[in-house]
Protein backbone atom coordinates (compact mmCIF):
# COMPACT_ATOMS: atom_id res chain seq x y z
CA UNK A 1 0.00 0.00 0.00
CA UNK A 2 1.66 3.42 -0.73
CA UNK A 3 0.96 6.81 0.55
CA UNK A 4 -0.38 9.44 -1.25
CA UNK A 5 2.60 12.54 -1.30
CA UNK A 6 0.37 14.79 0.83
CA UNK A 7 -0.23 12.20 3.71
CA UNK A 8 4.06 11.56 3.61
CA UNK A 9 4.62 15.61 3.56
CA UNK A 10 2.51 16.03 6.66
CA UNK A 11 4.18 12.73 8.11
CA UNK A 12 7.24 13.66 7.62
CA UNK A 13 7.13 17.62 8.46
CA UNK A 14 3.88 17.67 10.57
CA UNK A 15 2.32 21.03 10.87
CA UNK A 16 1.56 22.89 14.26
CA UNK A 17 2.83 20.14 17.01
CA UNK A 18 2.41 20.66 20.43
CA UNK A 19 0.60 21.25 23.48
CA UNK A 20 -1.69 23.95 24.94
CA UNK A 21 -2.39 24.84 28.77
CA UNK A 22 -5.40 22.69 29.11
CA UNK A 23 -7.23 24.53 32.02
CA UNK A 24 -6.53 28.25 30.12
CA UNK A 25 -10.67 29.01 29.64
CA UNK A 26 -9.83 29.81 26.20
CA UNK A 27 -8.40 26.48 25.22
CA UNK A 28 -10.35 23.90 23.76
CA UNK A 29 -9.32 20.05 24.07
CA UNK A 30 -9.70 17.43 22.20
CA UNK A 31 -8.64 13.83 22.70
CA UNK A 32 -10.06 10.98 20.71
CA UNK A 33 -9.53 7.22 19.92
CA UNK A 34 -8.24 4.36 22.40
CA UNK A 35 -4.77 2.72 22.39
CA UNK A 36 -6.45 -0.47 21.98
CA UNK A 37 -7.10 0.71 18.31
CA UNK A 38 -4.07 2.11 17.34
CA UNK A 39 -5.06 5.75 17.86
CA UNK A 40 -5.36 8.62 19.68
CA UNK A 41 -5.90 12.28 18.59
CA UNK A 42 -5.53 15.21 21.02
CA UNK A 43 -6.25 18.85 19.09
CA UNK A 44 -6.19 21.95 20.61
CA UNK A 45 -7.51 25.23 19.53
CA UNK A 46 -6.84 28.81 21.14
CA UNK A 47 -9.98 30.63 20.72
CA UNK A 48 -9.81 34.91 20.61
CA UNK A 49 -12.99 36.97 21.87
CA UNK A 50 -15.21 36.67 18.76
CA UNK A 51 -15.03 33.47 18.84
CA UNK A 52 -12.60 32.80 15.92
CA UNK A 53 -9.52 30.01 16.31
CA UNK A 54 -6.25 31.85 16.58
CA UNK A 55 -4.05 28.44 16.67
CA UNK A 56 -4.41 24.93 16.57
CA UNK A 57 -2.19 22.51 17.93
CA UNK A 58 -1.95 18.59 17.78
CA UNK A 59 -0.73 15.35 19.28
CA UNK A 60 -1.27 12.14 17.46
CA UNK A 61 -0.38 8.60 18.23
CA UNK A 62 -1.46 6.81 14.98
CA UNK A 63 -0.45 5.67 11.47
CA UNK A 64 0.79 7.95 9.35
CA UNK A 65 -2.82 8.54 7.90
CA UNK A 66 -3.95 9.62 11.45
CA UNK A 67 -1.26 11.77 11.84
CA UNK A 68 -1.78 13.53 8.52
CA UNK A 69 -4.99 13.87 9.13
CA UNK A 70 -4.77 15.89 12.31
CA UNK A 71 -1.47 17.84 11.08
CA UNK A 72 -4.26 19.04 8.24
CA UNK A 73 -6.85 19.62 10.32
CA UNK A 74 -4.67 22.25 12.51
CA UNK A 75 -4.00 23.41 9.48
CA UNK A 76 -7.59 24.12 8.31
CA UNK A 77 -9.14 25.42 11.68
CA UNK A 78 -6.82 27.99 12.16
CA UNK A 79 -8.91 31.66 11.23
CA UNK A 80 -12.15 29.73 11.07
CA UNK A 81 -14.73 30.70 13.62
CA UNK A 82 -15.89 27.43 15.94
CA UNK A 83 -19.00 27.66 13.89
CA UNK A 84 -17.47 27.03 11.22
CA UNK A 85 -14.77 24.74 11.88
CA UNK A 86 -17.19 22.30 12.80
CA UNK A 87 -18.85 21.99 9.45
CA UNK A 88 -15.31 20.32 8.40
CA UNK A 89 -16.16 17.18 6.84
CA UNK A 90 -14.21 13.54 7.11
CA UNK A 91 -14.66 13.26 3.58
CA UNK A 92 -13.09 16.34 2.82
CA UNK A 93 -9.75 15.32 5.06
CA UNK A 94 -9.95 11.90 2.92
CA UNK A 95 -10.56 13.16 -0.16
CA UNK A 96 -7.47 15.76 0.41
CA UNK A 97 -5.06 13.59 1.48
CA UNK A 98 -6.29 10.80 -0.66
CA UNK A 99 -6.55 8.36 1.81
CA UNK A 100 -7.50 4.58 0.80
CA UNK A 101 -10.41 3.07 2.46
CA UNK A 102 -8.76 1.13 5.29
CA UNK A 103 -7.78 4.37 6.07
CA UNK A 104 -11.02 6.61 6.44
CA UNK A 105 -11.68 6.05 9.73
CA UNK A 106 -8.29 8.42 10.50
CA UNK A 107 -10.47 10.86 8.97
CA UNK A 108 -13.26 10.02 11.29
CA UNK A 109 -11.29 10.62 14.27
CA UNK A 110 -9.87 14.14 12.69
CA UNK A 111 -13.32 15.12 12.41
CA UNK A 112 -14.00 13.67 15.85
CA UNK A 113 -11.27 15.89 17.44
CA UNK A 114 -12.47 18.88 16.47
CA UNK A 115 -16.21 18.56 17.47
CA UNK A 116 -14.73 17.39 20.78
CA UNK A 117 -12.22 20.30 21.08
CA UNK A 118 -14.86 23.13 20.43
CA UNK A 119 -17.46 21.25 22.84
CA UNK A 120 -14.44 21.76 25.61
CA UNK A 121 -14.55 25.16 25.00
CA UNK A 122 -18.04 25.79 24.69
CA UNK A 123 -18.40 23.95 28.01
CA UNK A 124 -15.98 25.65 29.83
CA UNK A 125 -17.51 29.47 28.55
CA UNK A 126 -21.02 28.36 29.16
CA UNK A 127 -20.68 28.90 32.87
CA UNK A 128 -19.69 32.67 32.47
CA UNK B 1 25.71 -0.64 2.73
CA UNK B 2 22.56 -1.23 -0.23
CA UNK B 3 19.69 0.71 0.98
CA UNK B 4 16.92 -0.73 1.72
CA UNK B 5 17.52 -3.59 4.30
CA UNK B 6 15.84 -6.67 4.40
CA UNK B 7 15.51 -7.38 8.14
CA UNK B 8 12.80 -9.41 7.78
CA UNK B 9 13.43 -13.28 7.61
CA UNK B 10 10.65 -14.67 9.01
CA UNK B 11 8.46 -13.41 6.32
CA UNK B 12 10.32 -15.26 3.49
CA UNK B 13 14.08 -14.92 2.26
CA UNK B 14 15.77 -14.70 -0.67
CA UNK B 15 16.77 -17.83 -2.57
CA UNK B 16 20.01 -18.66 -2.38
CA UNK B 17 22.21 -18.50 -5.28
CA UNK B 18 23.44 -21.43 -4.99
CA UNK B 19 20.33 -22.86 -4.75
CA UNK B 20 18.92 -20.73 -7.94
CA UNK B 21 21.79 -22.09 -10.17
CA UNK B 22 20.50 -25.84 -9.41
CA UNK B 23 16.75 -24.97 -9.74
CA UNK B 24 17.72 -23.82 -13.38
CA UNK B 25 18.60 -26.99 -14.21
CA UNK B 26 15.59 -28.50 -13.82
CA UNK B 27 13.34 -26.67 -16.41
CA UNK B 28 14.23 -26.06 -19.85
CA UNK B 29 14.73 -28.12 -22.83
CA UNK B 30 18.79 -28.54 -21.89
CA UNK B 31 17.72 -29.68 -18.41
CA UNK B 32 16.14 -32.37 -16.94
CA UNK B 33 12.68 -31.16 -17.05
CA UNK B 34 11.01 -34.69 -17.13
CA UNK B 35 7.57 -35.92 -15.37
CA UNK B 36 9.09 -37.58 -11.97
CA UNK B 37 6.36 -40.04 -12.51
CA UNK B 38 7.07 -41.30 -16.19
CA UNK B 39 8.05 -44.61 -15.87
CA UNK B 40 9.63 -45.59 -19.02
CA UNK B 41 12.27 -43.07 -20.32
CA UNK B 42 15.13 -41.04 -19.25
CA UNK B 43 13.54 -37.99 -19.02
CA UNK B 44 11.51 -39.15 -16.08
CA UNK B 45 13.72 -41.39 -14.38
CA UNK B 46 16.16 -37.85 -14.42
CA UNK B 47 13.60 -36.14 -12.81
CA UNK B 48 12.83 -38.74 -10.45
CA UNK B 49 16.29 -39.14 -9.65
CA UNK B 50 16.69 -35.46 -8.91
CA UNK B 51 13.24 -35.85 -6.25
CA UNK B 52 14.42 -38.43 -4.44
CA UNK B 53 18.22 -36.89 -3.77
CA UNK B 54 15.93 -33.82 -2.85
CA UNK B 55 14.14 -36.47 -0.41
CA UNK B 56 16.89 -37.45 1.03
CA UNK B 57 18.54 -34.19 1.80
CA UNK B 58 15.30 -32.87 3.48
CA UNK B 59 14.82 -36.35 5.38
CA UNK B 60 19.20 -35.23 6.79
CA UNK B 61 17.97 -32.32 8.34
CA UNK B 62 15.76 -33.69 10.66
CA UNK B 63 17.36 -36.90 10.87
CA UNK B 64 14.35 -39.36 9.47
CA UNK B 65 13.58 -42.27 6.95
CA UNK B 66 13.01 -40.03 3.30
CA UNK B 67 10.35 -42.22 3.08
CA UNK B 68 8.54 -39.90 5.72
CA UNK B 69 8.97 -36.98 3.35
CA UNK B 70 5.52 -36.15 1.49
CA UNK B 71 6.36 -32.91 -1.21
CA UNK B 72 3.37 -30.51 -0.39
CA UNK B 73 2.98 -26.95 -2.15
CA UNK B 74 4.20 -25.55 1.75
CA UNK B 75 3.88 -25.03 5.36
CA UNK B 76 -0.01 -24.05 5.10
CA UNK B 77 -1.11 -27.26 2.66
CA UNK B 78 1.30 -29.34 5.00
CA UNK B 79 -0.46 -28.10 8.32
CA UNK B 80 -3.77 -28.53 6.70
CA UNK B 81 -2.60 -31.97 5.32
CA UNK B 82 -1.26 -33.04 8.92
CA UNK B 83 -4.70 -31.67 11.02
CA UNK B 84 -7.46 -32.31 8.70
CA UNK B 85 -6.04 -35.63 7.50
CA UNK B 86 -5.52 -37.25 10.97
CA UNK B 87 -8.39 -35.59 12.21
CA UNK B 88 -10.56 -37.34 9.59
CA UNK B 89 -8.38 -40.34 9.72
CA UNK B 90 -8.92 -40.87 13.18
CA UNK B 91 -11.96 -39.72 14.41
CA UNK B 92 -13.68 -42.04 15.93
CA UNK B 93 -11.13 -42.66 18.16
CA UNK B 94 -12.29 -39.24 19.37
CA UNK B 95 -12.62 -35.80 18.35
CA UNK B 96 -10.51 -33.91 20.55
CA UNK B 97 -7.54 -31.64 19.41
CA UNK B 98 -5.67 -29.15 21.32
CA UNK B 99 -3.87 -26.30 19.89
CA UNK B 100 -2.00 -23.03 21.53
CA UNK B 101 -3.91 -19.31 20.54
CA UNK B 102 0.04 -18.62 19.57
CA UNK B 103 0.17 -20.85 16.92
CA UNK B 104 0.22 -19.80 12.76
CA UNK B 105 -3.25 -19.38 11.48
CA UNK B 106 -2.78 -21.69 8.70
CA UNK B 107 -3.22 -24.37 12.13
CA UNK B 108 -5.90 -21.69 13.99
CA UNK B 109 -8.04 -21.51 11.02
CA UNK B 110 -7.83 -25.28 9.83
CA UNK B 111 -8.80 -26.19 13.33
CA UNK B 112 -11.82 -23.94 13.47
CA UNK B 113 -12.48 -26.02 10.28
CA UNK B 114 -12.64 -28.88 11.96
CA UNK B 115 -14.30 -27.57 15.11
CA UNK B 116 -17.51 -26.87 12.16
CA UNK B 117 -17.20 -30.18 11.14
CA UNK B 118 -18.27 -31.25 14.87
CA UNK B 119 -14.45 -31.50 16.50
CA UNK B 120 -13.56 -29.97 19.72
CA UNK B 121 -10.63 -27.69 19.94
CA UNK B 122 -8.75 -26.72 23.17
CA UNK B 123 -6.64 -23.52 22.64
CA UNK B 124 -4.00 -23.30 25.25
CA UNK B 125 -3.31 -19.46 26.48
CA UNK B 126 0.71 -19.52 26.57
CA UNK B 127 2.37 -17.94 29.47
CA UNK B 128 4.04 -14.62 29.16
CA UNK B 129 7.21 -15.42 28.38
CA UNK B 130 5.31 -16.99 24.77
CA UNK B 131 6.15 -20.66 26.77
CA UNK B 132 3.31 -23.23 27.28
CA UNK B 133 3.82 -24.65 30.43
CA UNK B 134 3.74 -28.50 30.36
CA UNK B 135 1.53 -28.93 33.22
CA UNK B 136 -1.40 -27.05 31.33
CA UNK B 137 -1.18 -29.05 28.41
CA UNK B 138 -1.01 -32.40 30.17
CA UNK B 139 -4.04 -31.14 32.04
CA UNK B 140 -5.88 -30.71 28.48
CA UNK B 141 -5.42 -33.83 27.59
CA UNK B 142 -8.48 -36.43 27.89
CA UNK B 143 -9.29 -39.81 26.90
CA UNK B 144 -11.03 -38.67 23.74
CA UNK B 145 -8.02 -36.49 22.69
CA UNK B 146 -6.60 -37.71 19.28
CA UNK B 147 -4.20 -34.72 17.87
CA UNK B 148 -2.04 -32.56 19.63
CA UNK B 149 -0.58 -29.41 17.55
CA UNK B 150 2.08 -27.05 18.77
CA UNK B 151 4.49 -25.03 16.61
CA UNK B 152 8.78 -24.96 17.05
CA UNK B 153 9.02 -21.71 16.50
CA UNK B 154 6.29 -19.28 16.90
CA UNK B 155 6.83 -17.03 13.65
CA UNK B 156 5.96 -13.45 15.53
CA UNK B 157 8.46 -14.04 18.80
CA UNK B 158 10.43 -16.21 17.62
CA UNK B 159 10.14 -18.61 21.24
CA UNK B 160 11.22 -22.41 21.03
CA UNK B 161 8.77 -25.13 22.16
CA UNK B 162 9.85 -27.72 24.22
CA UNK B 163 9.09 -30.15 21.52
CA UNK B 164 10.71 -33.07 23.04
CA UNK B 165 9.26 -32.84 26.35
CA UNK B 166 5.93 -32.52 24.73
CA UNK B 167 6.22 -35.65 22.39
CA UNK B 168 6.69 -37.65 25.79
CA UNK B 169 3.81 -36.41 27.08
CA UNK B 170 1.34 -37.37 23.37
CA UNK B 171 3.38 -40.66 23.01
CA UNK B 172 2.69 -41.78 26.77
CA UNK B 173 -0.83 -41.11 25.94
CA UNK B 174 -0.53 -42.61 22.13
CA UNK B 175 -2.12 -38.88 20.90
CA UNK B 176 -0.31 -37.63 17.73
CA UNK B 177 1.70 -34.46 17.70
CA UNK B 178 2.24 -32.15 14.90
CA UNK B 179 4.60 -30.14 15.11
CA UNK B 180 4.75 -26.95 12.74
CA UNK B 181 8.52 -26.56 12.33
CA UNK B 182 7.81 -23.57 9.15
CA UNK B 183 10.13 -21.25 11.17
CA UNK B 184 12.12 -23.86 13.08
CA UNK B 185 13.84 -26.31 10.00
CA UNK B 186 16.95 -25.34 9.49
CA UNK B 187 17.43 -22.56 12.66
CA UNK B 188 16.85 -25.24 15.33
CA UNK B 189 18.14 -28.70 15.45
CA UNK B 190 15.75 -31.07 14.59
CA UNK B 191 15.46 -35.05 15.36
CA UNK B 192 13.00 -37.27 14.35
CA UNK B 193 14.84 -40.51 15.80
CA UNK B 194 14.57 -38.90 19.29
CA UNK B 195 11.70 -36.42 19.37
CA UNK B 196 8.98 -38.15 19.46
CA UNK B 197 6.99 -36.05 16.83
CA UNK B 198 4.20 -38.11 14.87
CA UNK B 199 3.54 -35.11 12.06
CA UNK B 200 6.12 -32.21 11.25
CA UNK B 201 5.39 -29.47 8.65
CA UNK B 202 8.21 -27.78 6.70
CA UNK B 203 8.62 -24.97 4.32
CA UNK B 204 11.16 -24.15 1.71
CA UNK B 205 11.16 -20.35 1.42
CA UNK B 206 12.15 -19.60 5.28
CA UNK B 207 15.33 -21.13 4.64
CA UNK B 208 16.44 -19.93 1.54
CA UNK B 209 14.59 -22.45 -0.86
CA UNK B 210 12.04 -21.13 -3.74
CA UNK B 211 7.99 -20.44 -2.01
CA UNK B 212 5.57 -22.72 -3.19
CA UNK B 213 7.14 -26.20 -2.26
CA UNK B 214 7.01 -27.71 1.74
CA UNK B 215 6.76 -31.17 2.75
CA UNK B 216 5.38 -32.89 5.58
CA UNK B 217 7.02 -35.33 7.86
CA UNK B 218 4.79 -38.37 8.35
CA UNK B 219 6.43 -40.66 11.06
CA UNK B 220 6.46 -44.52 9.84
CA UNK B 221 7.35 -46.01 12.92
CA UNK B 222 4.83 -45.87 15.07
CA UNK B 223 2.75 -45.36 11.71
CA UNK B 224 0.79 -42.75 11.28
CA UNK B 225 -2.32 -42.44 8.87
CA UNK B 226 -3.96 -39.34 7.23
CA UNK B 227 -6.88 -38.74 4.89
CA UNK B 228 -5.69 -37.73 1.97
CA UNK B 229 -6.79 -33.72 1.36
CA UNK B 230 -5.76 -33.70 -2.48
CA UNK B 231 -6.98 -36.78 -4.57
CA UNK B 232 -5.68 -37.78 -7.81
CA UNK B 233 -2.86 -40.03 -9.52
CA UNK B 234 -1.79 -41.23 -5.67
CA UNK B 235 1.28 -39.50 -6.04
CA UNK B 236 3.28 -39.35 -2.37
CA UNK B 237 1.94 -42.47 -1.37
CA UNK B 238 -1.31 -41.42 -1.90
CA UNK B 239 -1.24 -38.96 0.47
CA UNK B 240 -1.05 -35.55 -1.56
CA UNK B 241 -1.95 -36.44 -5.59
CA UNK B 242 -0.54 -34.10 -8.37
CA UNK B 243 2.78 -34.19 -10.67
CA UNK B 244 5.78 -33.15 -8.73
CA UNK B 245 7.93 -29.77 -9.06
CA UNK B 246 10.81 -31.02 -9.45
CA UNK B 247 12.68 -27.38 -9.99
CA UNK B 248 10.76 -26.68 -6.44
CA UNK B 249 12.21 -29.70 -4.95
CA UNK B 250 15.27 -29.85 -5.82
CA UNK B 251 15.79 -26.28 -4.59
CA UNK B 252 14.15 -27.44 -1.33
CA UNK B 253 16.09 -29.94 -1.34
CA UNK B 254 19.64 -28.20 -1.73
CA UNK B 255 18.19 -25.43 0.45
CA UNK B 256 18.08 -28.35 3.51
CA UNK B 257 21.35 -29.30 2.50
CA UNK B 258 23.10 -26.09 2.99
CA UNK B 259 21.04 -25.38 5.91
CA UNK B 260 22.28 -28.70 7.38
CA UNK B 261 26.07 -27.73 6.90
CA UNK B 262 25.49 -24.23 7.81
CA UNK B 263 23.51 -23.92 10.66
CA UNK B 264 25.29 -24.20 13.24
CA UNK B 265 28.03 -21.41 12.17
CA UNK B 266 25.32 -19.76 10.98
CA UNK B 267 23.26 -19.44 13.90
CA UNK B 268 26.26 -18.66 16.20
CA UNK B 269 26.73 -15.39 13.59
CA UNK B 270 23.22 -14.36 14.10
CA UNK B 271 23.66 -14.18 17.88
CA UNK B 272 26.31 -11.99 17.76
CA UNK B 273 23.88 -9.58 15.26
CA UNK B 274 20.60 -9.83 17.22
CA UNK B 275 22.50 -9.25 20.57
CA UNK B 276 23.90 -6.40 18.98
CA UNK B 277 20.43 -4.69 18.09
CA UNK B 278 19.02 -5.63 21.10
CA UNK B 279 21.74 -3.72 23.19
CA UNK B 280 22.07 -0.74 20.90
CA UNK B 281 17.57 -0.66 21.39
CA UNK B 282 17.34 -1.57 24.59
CA UNK B 283 18.56 1.58 26.65
CA UNK B 284 16.01 3.69 25.50
CA UNK B 285 13.15 4.83 27.68
CA UNK B 286 10.34 2.14 27.42
CA UNK B 287 11.10 -0.67 25.54
CA UNK B 288 10.11 -4.00 25.91
CA UNK B 289 11.40 -7.37 24.39
CA UNK B 290 8.39 -9.70 23.30
CA UNK B 291 8.96 -13.11 24.15
CA UNK B 292 11.83 -15.19 26.10
CA UNK B 293 15.06 -14.22 25.40
CA UNK B 294 17.01 -17.25 26.08
CA UNK B 295 14.38 -19.56 24.32
CA UNK B 296 14.72 -18.08 21.58
CA UNK B 297 15.38 -18.62 17.83
CA UNK B 298 18.79 -16.99 16.84
CA UNK B 299 17.58 -14.62 14.21
CA UNK B 300 14.41 -12.90 16.18
CA UNK B 301 13.69 -9.88 17.72
CA UNK B 302 10.39 -8.57 18.40
CA UNK B 303 10.48 -5.19 20.43
CA UNK B 304 7.80 -2.40 21.24
CA UNK B 305 8.61 0.77 21.93
CA UNK B 306 6.11 2.38 24.21
CA UNK B 307 3.56 5.29 23.18
CA UNK B 308 5.05 4.85 19.64
CA UNK B 309 1.97 2.98 17.11
CA UNK B 310 4.04 0.18 14.95
CA UNK B 311 2.56 1.12 11.57
CA UNK B 312 4.10 4.78 11.72
CA UNK B 313 6.87 3.76 12.90
CA UNK B 314 7.66 1.44 9.92
CA UNK B 315 6.64 4.23 7.88
CA UNK B 316 9.83 5.91 9.24
CA UNK B 317 11.74 3.43 8.91
CA UNK B 318 11.37 3.07 5.04
CA UNK B 319 15.07 2.10 4.54
CA UNK B 320 14.29 -1.49 6.12
CA UNK B 321 12.26 -3.60 5.59
CA UNK B 322 10.94 -5.23 8.95
CA UNK B 323 7.31 -6.08 10.09
CA UNK B 324 4.63 -4.62 12.89
CA UNK B 325 2.54 -6.20 15.55
CA UNK B 326 -0.18 -3.54 14.44
CA UNK B 327 -2.57 -4.29 12.29
CA UNK B 328 -3.57 -0.99 11.06
CA UNK B 329 -3.34 -1.52 7.92
CA UNK B 330 -5.47 -4.46 8.04
CA UNK B 331 -9.70 -3.51 8.56
CA UNK B 332 -10.01 -4.94 11.93
CA UNK B 333 -7.82 -2.94 13.82
CA UNK B 334 -6.73 -5.72 16.53
CA UNK B 335 -3.25 -5.42 16.96
CA UNK B 336 -1.36 -8.86 16.88
CA UNK B 337 -3.30 -12.13 18.40
CA UNK B 338 0.14 -13.45 19.63
CA UNK B 339 1.41 -10.41 21.55
CA UNK B 340 -2.02 -10.28 23.15
CA UNK B 341 -2.08 -13.88 23.93
CA UNK B 342 1.15 -13.49 25.92
CA UNK B 343 -1.06 -10.56 27.70
CA UNK B 344 0.52 -7.67 25.89
CA UNK B 345 -1.64 -4.49 26.69
CA UNK B 346 -2.75 -3.19 23.35
CA UNK B 347 -0.46 -0.67 23.31
CA UNK B 348 2.43 -2.66 23.51
CA UNK B 349 1.23 -4.99 20.76
CA UNK B 350 0.46 -1.95 18.63
CA UNK B 351 3.59 -0.48 19.00
CA UNK B 352 6.10 -3.78 18.29
CA UNK B 353 8.52 -4.06 15.69
CA UNK B 354 9.73 -7.33 14.37
CA UNK B 355 13.20 -7.95 12.84
CA UNK B 356 14.49 -10.61 11.57
CA UNK B 357 17.85 -11.88 10.45
CA UNK B 358 19.67 -14.12 7.88
CA UNK B 359 22.16 -15.06 5.98
CA UNK B 360 22.71 -11.80 4.41
CA UNK B 361 22.42 -9.41 7.27
CA UNK B 362 25.48 -7.64 7.85
CA UNK B 363 26.82 -5.83 10.93
CA UNK B 364 26.89 -2.60 9.42
CA UNK B 365 22.94 -2.88 8.73
CA UNK B 366 22.41 -3.41 12.42
CA UNK B 367 23.81 -0.01 13.15
CA UNK B 368 22.57 1.11 10.16
CA UNK B 369 18.81 0.18 11.86
CA UNK B 370 19.78 1.23 15.55
CA UNK B 371 20.63 4.35 14.94
CA UNK B 372 17.46 5.15 12.75
CA UNK B 373 15.24 3.43 14.89
CA UNK B 374 16.33 5.39 18.11
CA UNK B 375 16.12 8.68 16.55
CA UNK B 376 12.34 8.04 14.93
CA UNK B 377 11.03 6.46 17.97
CA UNK B 378 11.95 10.20 20.02
CA UNK B 379 10.50 11.75 16.87
CA UNK B 380 7.33 9.99 16.88
CA UNK B 381 7.03 10.10 20.91
CA UNK B 382 7.51 13.99 20.55
CA UNK B 383 4.30 14.00 18.52
CA UNK B 384 2.83 10.74 20.78
CA UNK B 385 0.02 12.64 23.54
CA UNK B 386 0.30 9.21 25.10
CA UNK B 387 4.18 9.92 25.78
CA UNK B 388 3.17 13.31 27.21
CA UNK B 389 0.76 11.51 29.27
CA UNK B 390 3.32 8.95 30.23
CA UNK B 391 5.94 11.68 31.19
CA UNK B 392 3.16 13.77 33.26
CA UNK B 393 3.01 10.76 35.14
CA UNK B 394 -0.63 9.52 34.08
CA UNK B 395 -1.54 5.89 34.36
CA UNK B 396 -3.12 5.57 30.64
CA UNK B 397 -5.26 2.46 31.84
CA UNK B 398 -7.29 4.70 34.17
CA UNK B 399 -8.17 7.41 31.31
CA UNK B 400 -12.09 6.78 30.10
CA UNK B 401 -11.11 6.42 26.31
CA UNK B 402 -13.63 6.87 23.12
CA UNK B 403 -13.27 3.78 21.34
CA UNK B 404 -14.66 3.83 18.29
Amino acid sequence: MAYSDKVLDHYENPRNVGSMDKEAKNVGTGMVGAPACGDVMRLQIQVNDQGVIEDAKFKTYGCGSAIASSSLLTEWVKGKTLEEAQQIKNTQIAEELALPPVKVHCSVLAEDAIKAAVQDYAAKNAKS
Amino acid sequence: MKLPIYMDYSATTPVDPRVAELMCQYLTPDGKFGNPASRSHQFGWDADDAVEKARRDVAALLNADPKEIVWTSGATESDNLAIKGAAHFYQRQGKHIITCKTEHKAVLDTCRQLEREGFEVTYLDPESNGMIALGKLEAAMRDDTILVSIMHVNNEIGVVQDISAIGELTRARKILFHVDAAQSAGKVPLDMERQKVDLLSLSAHKIYGPKGIGALYVRRKPRVRLEAQMHGGGHERGMRSGTLATHQIVGMGEAFRIAKEEMAQENERFIKLRDRLWNGLKDMDEVYLNGDLEQRVAGNLNVSFAYVEGESLIMALKDFAVSSGSACTSASLEPSYVLRAIGREDELAHSSIRFTIGRFTTEEEIDYVINTISNQVNRLRELSPLWDMFKDGVDLKSVQWAAH
